[in-house]
């Protein structure tokens, strides 16, 4: 079962207009960065991408190329803009968002870890304290008003909770640093982040891996993410960039 | 009105000393983060929430390490005993009660321990902003400490009766750590517990809006 494919551009060859992505990474730790730039070299359009924290904050040339090539519908995620409101007049996808042109969905960090991780195990949605006593518990968070619909809400043992539904996305790009033929995924450092969760819960994950090796090459006690959740392995250079969201 | 006070590297101080040895700690974005730098050598263990136990110093030059980041999105050092995990078990931690204490920064906290950290309205981002981990970190604190700035750059009260920015949560602050003051939520209301040498209660009072208690034993801020 040999999963590799010999470029980024055919590992993503066929996802359609509107896919719903799920982009691995946290800030600029663990973006799939090779997989975005072949997404925007194919040029697909009405695309949903579902983050985690901030990926695309983290690699703002790509963000700015998805943004000018006009292919967002929407993006999903806990922290998707800069936080100096300075430097967000001046950012093209920001601009986007305050003309209503994306949309841009923000749900609490854990929160969207958990609708990956319910997507990943069959649970259709879930009940849980975080935004009690925020617009969280209320609404979805939009910046387009026509899509804030209400939440349900239910008191279990005297308490106040929200229910969240899980979030199964077509596709996920993730980002490891060893891969091996099968699929078998190990990260680096805090790259890890949303990586295992959303090659889990999307139904076709396409890996970049800084190193590609033979099955058996790592050890089956230090695998991350068994093959099992992986479609497509591509090998990627190791990328240096910029560490900074200022 | 402004008053002169600590700075924010003397307010991060005094809040290191309400954190308890023994303690797991979680540091928003801000005055939070420079905590770090007052607990080095003491048994405090710093979570990440990008997935890391034992976050170290931040990192320079030849030790910086681009898969090696805090939530922040700065580059740090590991210490000896770390741990990395994905971002469940990161919010399994958070969630699930296993922070000791959780200090963050806040655009704006009430008399009830409510607090605003999420959106700034005024910046016109048509109802969305940067939730983060905040909401999770702030519903799974054993302990949550505010550190921020008295009030706004123009002047106004951050401490307030009722919120006017967008809740973060409700009823969940424990205290407050200001440039001018230290004071703790309680039932009752806002407890005045220190103040910056050379102020007086009631110059306190004037920038902040609810009605202070003044504590009986209330003491000059110790550093």
């Amino acid at each position: 079962m040999d999963k590799v494919y010999s470029s980024v551009e055919e590992a993503i060859a066929d996802i359609p207009d509107g896919a719903t992505i799920a982009i691995g990474g946290f800030f600029t730790a663990g973006v799939p960065r090779f997989l975005l730039r072949a997404l925007i070299a194919k040029g697909v359009k009405n695309l949903t991408l579902a983050c985690g924290c901030g990926p695309l904050v983290g690699a703002p040339e790509e963000l700015a190329q998805l943004v000018k090539n006009k292919q967002l519908k929407r993006v999903i995620d806990s922290y998707g803009l800069y936080r100096s409101a300075s430097k967000g007049a001046k950012d093209p996808f920001e601009q986007a968002v305050r003309a209503g042109e994306i949309e841009l969905r923000i749900y609490p960090m854990g929160t969207l870890a958990e609708r990956y991780r319910a997507a990943a195990a069959g649970i259709p949605a879930f009940y849980t304290p975080t935004g009690v006593g925020s617009v969280v518990e209320d609404e979805l968070i939009s910046n387009i008003e026509e899509k804030r619909k209400k939440k349900e809400r239910r008191n279990i043992l005297g308490k106040r909770y929200v229910l969240e539904y899980a979030l199964p996305p077509h596709f996920a790009f993730v980002h490891a640093y060893i891969g091996d033929r099968l699929g078998n995924l190990r990260y680096r450092g805090t790259a890890r982040n949303f990586n295992p969760i959303m090659a889990a819960a999307a139904g076709v994950t396409i890996a970049e891996v800084e190193n590609l090796v033979e099955p058996g090459e790592i050890a089956p006690d230090d695998i991350h993410t068994p093959g099992i959740y992986v479609k497509r392995v591509v090998k990627v250079p190791r990328a240096t960039f910029a560490i900074t969201i200022d | 009105m402004k008053f002169e006070g600590l700075s924010r590297e003397m307010i991060a101080l005094r809040a290191s000393r309400e954190i308890p040895d023994g303690s797991y700690v979680n540091l928003g974005i801000g005055i939070p983060t420079l905590i770090s730098n007052w607990i080095e050598g003491r048994d405090v263990i710093l979570q990440s929430e990008i997935g890391m136990l034992m976050t170290g110093s931040l990192a320079f030059g030849e030790n910086v390490d681009q898969d090696l980041i805090n939530a922040s999105c700065q580059p740090v050092t590991a210490l000896p005993g770390s741990a990395y995990f994905d971002i469940v078990e990161s919010f399994s931690m958070i969630r699930g009660g296993r922070m000791d204490v959780v200090v963050m920064g806040a655009l704006q906290v009430d008399e009830t321990g409510d607090y605003a950290g999420w959106a700034n309205p005024a910046r016109g981002l048509m109802g969305v902003g940067n939730i983060g981990g905040s909401m999770d970190l702030a519903v799974g604190a054993k302990k949550l400490l505010i550190t921020m700035e008295h009030v706004t750059n123009g002047g106004q009260p951050k401490i307030v009766k009722e919120l006017t920015y967008p809740a973060t949560t409700e009823g969940k602050v424990d205290m407050i750590f200001t440039d001018l003051a230290v004071i703790e939520v309680t039932p009752q209301g806002l407890l005045l517990r220190e103040i910056f040498p050379g102020l007086t209660p009631q110059d306190v009072q004037s920038v902040t809006e609810p009605k202070l208690i003044i504590s009986p034993d209330m003491k000059e801020i110790e550093l």
